[in-house]
């Protein structure tokens, strides 16, 4: 099944470099609309009031993290079902579960690299 | 037998315990009860005296210039790092307006390249939350010194009363560890295998 590249994307992290780096290997697979928020409440703001089809949140994020980001979105019921990908350095295996039970989509940990990054986002979007 | 000291200049609560024992004994002291009372009036000056040291360890400096130095060095850091990797992205993105001027191998070779550099950038979100942990291990102690300096010293201000978090302990903030250390956390393979054994 082929990717939508042209869907909107938003990542979310509370570090300005970080955004920019995922924006940039992003861009190198072609998904060139890709709007940022710095913590979960703004994401969830973002989300609500636009059409996305991917997120990709850290976890530890002031005052909202990625995973009561995540909550949040699969409780909304326009948005229960947008796949979502935690980009985190969080890798305690409860971690990895409780975003699991959350309804996360892939988990990737920090420091990753690109071939990972396309690869959960293929696994993501050709599953959902 | 020897009499039971009247006058141990011992500080409270120290000298109230020697005067609860001295008040159950009556008559003539043997002499382990002696020997005791000894051992009670050298604790005494023990605490006493780390009491003393206590108070004299300028914690105040510690609290006042220390540890906020510290901490301003460690934020010093951390803008350093992400000043450093922003030029770092800045020629990247540069580098990588120039790949369509150039041949296809040369193309791809320049985009590899690019794509190493972004990501061994990610390396300042990891240093950044490793020393967050740090500032929040050396405030923890400046509290803890504070207290401790508060009880002991009596002329010491009182420790400050850090504001409590407005944020709710949510399941995300409990989780929320950063990162571990090396060898410590779960690998990407095995959160893979982890979340294939769900599906």
């Amino acid at each position: 099944m082929a990717m939508d590249k042209n869907m909107n994307v938003l990542i979310v992290d509370d570090y300005k470099t970080m955004l920019r780096i995922i924006r940039n290997l992003l861009k190198q697979l072609e998904f060139d609309n890709v709007e940022e928020a710095a913590d979960g409440a703004e994401a969830l703001a973002k989300l609500r009031a636009g059409n996305f089809g991917l997120v990709i949140s850290d976890w530890n994020m002031e005052p909202m993290t990625g995973l009561d980001l995540l909550k949040e979105v699969r409780a909304d019921a326009r948005l229960k079902n947008l796949p979502f990908i935690m980009i985190t350095a969080e890798s305690k295996t409860e971690n990895v579960i409780a975003a699991k039970a959350a309804g996360v989509s892939n988990y990737i940990v920090k420091p990753f690299n690109a071939e990972t990054l396309r690869e959960k986002i293929e696994k993501v979007l050709v599953n959902a | 037998m020897p009499e039971a000291p009247h006058d141990l200049a011992i500080p409270d609560p120290i000298e109230a315990a020697v005067r609860q024992v001295l008040s159950t004994l009556t008559g003539d002291m043997t002499t382990n009860e002696a020997s005791l009372l000894a051992e009670l009036e050298a604790l005494g000056r023990e605490v006493q005296r780390a009491k003393t040291e206590i108070a004299a360890l300028r914690v105040d400096d510690i609290n006042d210039n220390h540890i906020p130095r510290a901490t301003d060095e460690l934020d010093a850091v951390v803008e350093h790092t992400a000043n450093a990797t922003n030029e770092i992205l800045d020629v990247c993105e540069g580098l990588e307006a120039m790949q369509a001027r150039l041949p296809a191998v040369e193309a791809d070779k320049l985009g590899t390249a690019v794509t190493r550099i972004y990501e061994a950038c990610s390396f300042q979100d990891i240093t950044g939350q490793r020393i967050s942990k740090v500032v929040s291990a050396l405030k923890a102690i400046e509290t803890r010194v504070a207290a401790v300096t508060a009880r002991f010293a009596k002329d010491a201000p009182p420790p400050l009363e850090k504001e409590a978090s407005a944020a709710p302990v949510t399941e995300g903030r409990a989780l929320a560890n950063g990162p571990q250390m090396p060898g410590v956390g779960t690998s990407q393979a095995d959160i893979d295998k982890l979340l294939a054994s769900f599906d």
